[in-house]
């Protein structure tokens, strides 16, 4: 998936008054890409991050994805890129607690129409999950959670992949072992990865990192 | 039941229905009211016996009064009263409910300590209470004073005289040694200076034996009895306030009526001497003069307990004390009725009654 | 100082929740309202019987009577006061002024015992123009409006009088009632001179009735009353729900404060009592809510309850409320005790929690397995109980227990079954939004369990109510039309003029049908005696439940009489009894007929048997027998001829319009009940809804970010809601059923005295479903403009890292 950013803008009203997050953002990545997004807090990485991922409008600017700009979308148009294009995956795991693993695994393949048991079956052994199928969220541990939600998310297949600090809530073991899984099954599936992280070493083992400092690409 | 509240009431009452609207104090009792559509007392009337004896109901008022002045044999005193009051809201008699006439029945037993007092009241018309008069017969619910002479002899001659209350009764039997005797003139007995009058006579020759039943025991008493029959209609004048009335058995065998009625002034005074053979002489107004010698506080008042007693033209001077200072009728109209002694130019005992107070 | 700033740091959680301050004093308020509302109504209700007791049947002493209703010769009272005996005479009986038909007490005021004082006898006006004539009425406002024009006698207008009543002197009792040397009872004092004649020897005819503890209306009444206050606890119970689960949310999102303040030092015991003087705010606060809604509900419920009493007991109630002190007190400590028993179970676990636990709030409502267990145990139990109670017990608490325990050990049972009802749903599913809509509907269940079961009480009841009501109304309506057979209905003045009436209508109509009773008293209790001709009508129409062969036959011979059911159930009567109804009056009980809306027993005589006792009962009235289409004519002759007031010629279906109306007017509480409660329960599924609304935001944002909208997850929201309601509506309809069915079959026979079909009305069921779903709609709106307006903002939130 194709991704260019031009002139990306965004502010929101805060008590202190007007803030101003992004201030014209320009960025591209390829099909297949893996870019770190790198930053102080609040410097705008998850701001940018949910503007790619359609969760937010930007004030200005483009958010050209596959040739088109998302931007532009309403608020269906934008759920339906969510549903089908994009993969997400947060620091809070965001499994849904009603569900079991096996249906937080396939949830998303299913909204997006790409249900396909083989492939959620595979994804789910290969992240280590395959004998937790039939437990609940709240009856795994925080690194289990952190499987699961990787595995929903790629069970989508999607052509892009973004990230929020993925590993944040794991010990370090974990979270390379988890981060090494989700690297190696986006280069398997042929998505692109934003991940917005402010670990050096994490951001070090993607093809490409991209500074953020108030609002700009440093 | 709350005897008083009735009682107030009977006495409101006889205001009400003689005024015709709540004028207060007209007199004690109301007796000093006027008397629409009620009989009059005329002078002159002679009395007749038996018939006499019972119920007047074209007359307003009218009562049937005994007091009774006995002793123990050790020597102890006691008191002893029964009256039975007529009460008419209207002249006349109708049977049943709709009788105009009311009874009301006031007993007491005076010792030196205690003075017991009961009420009884009654719609008249239905049998509840009356009185007949041959065979004599006065009563009200089991209170009875009842004549036990045969036909044609005088009813008042021999009574039975009962009343039982809560706290004491007793049953007392009465025999006339003398004969009945008129008072005023003839029986009309004027009350004031103003012409107001009743029918009156007295039967003071009782010889009594019987026995009285007190919380705390029981007692054969013998002793005298005096017995006052009286009616009218207006029996006070409308200053006068309240009276004080004396029956006394002297120790020679006479006897002794006299009575006040208290006004704005002087007061209206009537007596009648009788001789031991039961002959009346009245005595003029104002040949009685009482004077208050002790009071004592009674139910929050101020009463005149001993009194001096005097008649000059008679050479009667006596003071009399009561057995018990403390001889209240709590009963809806409140009065001052005790057994008294007394003692002077002769002496002997009888009855003191005293209203108004 | 310490409890100041701790107390600040607590109730600063309600300041950033309104909402859930609203719901905890709301639910509160209104479940005190509701059941200090009844409660209000109950006590003004006993305290009229009280005054009615008091005034009219003195029943704090001890009368004496005749053993079978007949008068008592005034000698006997007169040969009593004379024997010493402290008594009073008491002649009653009906009289008619004008159109009012009035009780007429007539007493002796002079001989009245000072309990019973009807007459202020310190008052010698008032007292002497009572028993002079031409005599007083001592009659209610309401009475005296109703009469003033009927009479010259005098009125005097007592607050202590009941409606329909006059106190007036036995003299003037005797000769309206025409009952010259007659008593109706004795009242007998209860101080007494030592050593009386027994009153066994003075009047050995006569029997002492002891006074009872309740007066006949109590009794009577107080199976509607206790129906009233089972009303009121339903709804209290209902109202404490939304308080219990609002209560238990507040406590477990103070988790942090409670640590942070232990950790700062603050004692587990200040901490605790700073709680309860919290609770205790909103229970005086609410308590006093309560109270002012209560007093209102109560105003608005009062004069139908006084109409339903009037319908149902003939008991009069006045119509105005008067506050009580004791009233205020009561509704605030149900307000106390209401909000102890909602926040004892978090009370404990703020107790039983260690210093350092989890400051995350637990998932709210989570039941455990064990819990849930324990639930269903609970309700299995208590419907064992209830079958239990139905086939062994009787008696009209057992018929209430039947009930508590049914409704209870459904409620609890509900939230199993619904569970189970939506993971069966879960399997059935296969799209993803479907099994997580069925699935997040289950995790939402342990939150709403509560308000739900409230819903389930609720609907039920109206169900059950309804049923019992509509089953009761339709029965009763073709009740009407077979006791209501005569086409006209007439009423002499006088008797001469029913005698003219009677020659007159001899040739005009099809048949004339006397109406003639007597008060009599069988087997102890105060009833009626009608005859009736031998006549078609009765044979064909008369609404006869159990009978014996030629059962007309032998009522028209005088050997059988008819019973109502009411009697033939509390006398446990048989066909084939005999039955005492008078000294020398034997007769046999021959058939059993339906008699709805009569608290007494009645009983049906031949009118030959019952005339040759009675010589002088009035004959005044008349049912006649007319081709409809001479009803017109046929009145109007008649007051033409008579020159009868329309008020003394009544037609069929102006009577049965007038019957229909007071049923109707009957059931008007019942139904303002239901409403009420099922306002409240709709309000705790609202609240409960509003409270998860705060914690769905990180149930639902991920969902959203996988590309759901938010106007889809809105709608889901809402068919959820729906689904949960419309479940258990579901549930409620057979709970509904079987609460019907022991209202009619249990409730009912002991209450009143009859047994009455169940119908079903599945059209109301649909109007309730309608009602319900309003609810549910109104119910769920809110929450969810707040979830379709939400900024994605608020949703990303549950995104960012920083929490």
């Amino acid at each position: 998936m194709v991704i260019a950013l031009r002139n990306l803008c965004k502010s929101y009203e805060t008590a202190e008054g007007r803030l101003d997050v992004l201030r014209g953002i320009d960025l591209d990545l390829g099909a297949g890409d893996s870019v770190a997004l790198t930053g102080e807090s609040g410097s705008g990485k998850s701001t940018l991050l949910h503007l790619v991922a359609g969760l937010d409008r930007p004030d200005a600017g483009e958010i050209m994805i596959g040739g088109r700009d998302i931007s532009k979308l309403d608020d269906s148009g934008r759920a339906a890129y969510r549903r089908t294009e994009v993969g997400l995956v947060f620091q809070q795991f965001n499994l849904i607690p009603s569900l079991d693993v096996a249906a937080n695994i396939a949830f998303h393949a299913k909204l997006a129409g790409r249900h396909d048991p083989t492939w959620e079956n595979e994804l789910a052994e290969r992240l280590g999950v395959g004998t937790l199928l039939t437990r609940y969220p709240e009856q795994l541990s925080t690194g289990q959670q952190q499987r699961v939600a990787i595995g929903r998310t790629l069970a989508a297949r999607p052509g892009l992949v973004l990230a929020d600090e993925p590993t944040g809530n794991l010990d370090e073991a974990n979270g390379d072992a988890v981060l090494d899984l989700m690297l190696s099954l986006a280069k398997g599936t042929g998505s692109t990865l934003l991940m917005v992280t402010h670990s050096q070493k994490l951001a070090d083992r993607l093809d490409r990192q991209v500074h953020l400092r108030s609002g700009k690409i440093a | 039941m709350s005897v008083r509240s009735i009682a107030i009431a009977f006495a409101v009452m006889i205001i009400t229905s003689l005024s015709g609207n709540q004028a207060p104090s007209q007199g004690f009792a109301g007796l000093g009211s006027a008397a629409e559509g009620f009989s009059v007392p005329q002078p002159g009337r002679p009395f007749h016996f038996p018939v006499d004896h019972g119920a007047h109901p074209d007359f307003r008022i009218e009562w049937w009064y005994l007091t009774a002045n006995l002793e123990a044999p050790d020597g102890t005193q006691y008191g002893a009263q029964w009256t039975l009051f007529r009460s008419a809201l209207a002249p006349g008699e109708n049977k049943g409910w709709s009788s105009p006439q009311l009874w009301m029945g006031h007993a007491a037993v005076t010792t030196s300590e205690d003075h017991f007092v009961a009420e009884r009241i009654s719609r008249g018309g239905v049998g509840q209470a009356g009185v007949v008069a041959e065979p004599f017969s006065a009563w009200i619910d089991d209170w009875q004073m009842q004549g036990n002479a045969v036909p044609g002899a005088d009813q008042l001659a021999n009574l039975t005289l009962t009343a039982t209350a809560e706290e004491f009764g007793y049953e007392l039997r009465l025999s006339a040694t003398g004969p009945l005797v008129p008072q005023g003139d003839n029986g009309y007995s004027v009350k004031s200076a103003k012409g107001q009058a009743s029918y009156y006579y007295s039967q003071p020759f009782y010889a009594v034996t019987g026995s009285l039943s007190l919380p705390t025991r029981n007692v054969e008493v013998t002793g005298k009895a005096w017995l006052d029959r009286e009616w009218s209609s207006q029996p006070l004048a409308e200053d006068q306030t309240g009276w004080e009335w004396f029956s006394l058995h002297l120790d020679t065998g006479e006897k002794l009526m006299g009575f006040r009625l208290r006004d704005e002034g002087e007061g209206f005074t009537s007596a009648t001497w009788i001789t031991a053979d039961g002959r009346p002489n009245p005595l003029p107004a104002g040949a009685l003069r009482i004077v208050p010698v002790r009071t004592a506080k009674v139910a929050g008042r101020q009463i005149p307990v001993s009194w001096n007693v005097q008649i000059p033209s008679r050479g009667f001077d006596v003071t009399t004390r009561p057995l018990n200072d403390q001889a209240w009728m709590s009963t809806s109209i409140p009065y001052w009725e005790g057994p008294i002694a007394f003692e002077g130019s002769v002496s002997g005992r009888g009855y003191l009654e005293m209203t108004g107070y | 100082m310490t409890i100041w700033t701790v107390a600040a740091a607590l109730l600063s959680h309600w300041q950033r929740r309104p909402l859930q301050l609203g719901a905890v004093v709301l639910g509160l308020a209104l479940a005190t309202a509701l059941w200090s509302g009844v409660q209000a109504v109950n006590a003004e209700a006993r305290a009229s019987y009280a005054r009615a007791a008091a005034a009219l049947d003195q029943n704090e002493l001890a009368h004496l009577v005749s053993p079978h209703g007949r008068s008592i010769p005034q000698a006997v009272f007169v040969r009593l006061r004379r024997a010493g005996w402290n008594v009073s005479p008491v002649l009653e009986g009906e009289y008619r002024f004008g159109t009012a038909r009035l009780r007429v007490i007539g007493v002796e005021p002079l001989t009245m015992p000072a309990e019973t004082q009807a007459v202020d006898r310190r008052n010698a006006g008032e007292l002497l123009s009572f028993i002079s004539p031409p005599g007083t009425l001592i009659v209610s406002p309401e009475t005296a409006e109703k009469i003033r024009r009927q009479t010259d006698l005098a009125l005097r207008v007592s607050d202590r009088m009941p409606d329909g009543a006059a106190f007036v002197d036995i003299g003037l009792a005797e000769r309206l009632l025409r009952r010259e040397g007659e008593l109706t009872r004795i009242v007998i004092a209860e101080n007494q001179r030592p050593g009386l004649e027994p009153l066994g020897t003075l009047a050995p005819a006569l029997l002492v009735r002891e006074p009872s503890a309740q007066s006949d209306l109590e009794h009577l009444t107080e199976s509607f009353h206790l129906n009233l206050t089972a009303f009121g606890f339903l709804a209290f119970a209902v109202g404490l729900f939304i308080v219990y689960s609002t209560i238990g949310l507040a406590f477990e999102q103070r988790r942090p404060t409670f640590r942070t303040l232990r950790c700062l030092g603050v004692s587990l015991s200040a901490l605790a009592v700073s709680l309860l003087a919290e609770l205790f705010l909103f229970a005086l606060v609410a308590g006093a809510a309560g109270v002012i809604i209560g007093y209102l509900i109560a105003s608005l419920l009062l004069p139908g309850v006084a109409a339903t009493l009037e319908g149902l007991y003939g008991a009069s109630v006045t119509g105005t409320l008067s506050l009580r002190p004791e009233w205020w007190l009561s509704g605030f400590a149900i307000a106390v005790a209401g909000t102890l028993i909602s926040s004892i179970q978090s009370l404990l676990r703020l107790m039983r929690m260690p210093v350092l636990a989890a400051a995350q709030p637990q998932t709210w409502g989570r039941s455990s397995q064990t819990g849930r267990r324990f639930q269903v145990l609970a309700a299995a139990a208590l419907l064992g109980l209830s079958g239990a109670l139905i086939l062994w017990a009787d008696g009209l608490r057992a018929g209430f227990g039947v009930l508590g325990c049914l409704l209870l050990g459904a409620s609890l049972l509900l939230p199993a079954m619904l569970s189970g009802f939506l993971t069966f749903m879960q399997r059935l599913s296969s799209g993803a939004l479907v099994t997580w809509f069925w699935a997040d509907a289950r995790q939402q269940l342990p939150g709403l369990s509560l308000a739900l079961m409230a819903l389930l009480l609720a609907l039920a009841a109206n169900v059950g109510v309804g049923t019992m009501v509509s089953s009761f109304r339709l029965t009763f309506i073709g009740w009407l039309d077979q006791r209501l057979a005569a086409e006209l209905y007439v009423a002499a003045r006088n008797e001469p003029e029913a005698d003219r009436l009677r020659a007159w209508l001899a040739t005009k109509v099809e048949s004339v049908l006397p109406i003639v009773s007597v008060d009599a008293e069988i087997r102890g209790q105060p009833m009626q005696i009608f005859g009736v001709v031998d006549d078609p009508t009765y044979r064909e129409h008369w609404p006869l439940i159990v009978v014996m062969p030629d059962v007309w036959d032998r009522v028209a011979s005088g050997e059988g009489v008819l019973v109502n059911e009411q009697f033939w159930r509390r006398e446990r009567l048989r066909i084939g009894d005999q039955l005492d109804l008078a000294s020398d009056w034997k007769a046999t009980v021959v058939g059993v007929y339906s008699d709805y809306g009569n608290p007494k027993g009645q009983v049906i005589a031949g009118i030959n048997a019952l005339t040759s006792r009675h010589p002088q009962v009035s004959r005044l009235r008349y049912g006649l027998r007319v081709q409809p289409d001479q009803i017109a004519d046929l009145r109007s002759s008649l007051s033409d001829e008579f020159g009868l007031p329309p008020d003394n010629i009544v037609d069929q279906a102006a009577l049965k319009e007038q019957s229909r109306r007071i049923f109707d007017r009957t059931f008007l509480v019942t139904g303002a009940l239901n409403i009420f409660t099922l306002g409240v329960a709709a309000l705790a599924v609202f609240s409960s809804l509003l409270m998860l609304s705060e914690m769905r935001l990180p149930q639902l944002a991920p969902v959203w970010a996988m590309g759901v909208t938010r106007r889809d997850l809105a709608l889901l929201e809402i068919l959820r809601t729906l689904v949960l309601w419309l479940a258990t509506f579901a549930a409620a309809l057979p709970l509904g059923l079987v609460l019907a069915w022991v209202l009619l079959a249990v409730v009912n026979v002991e209450a009143f005295g009859w047994r009455l079909p169940m119908h079903i009305f599945p059209y109301e069921w649909v109007r309730l479903g309608l009602v319900a779903l309003a609810a549910a709609v109104v119910s769920v709106f809110i929450p969810l403009r707040r979830l379709a307006g939400l900024a994605p903002s608020e949703l990303l939130k549950v995104f960012a890292n920083e929490r």
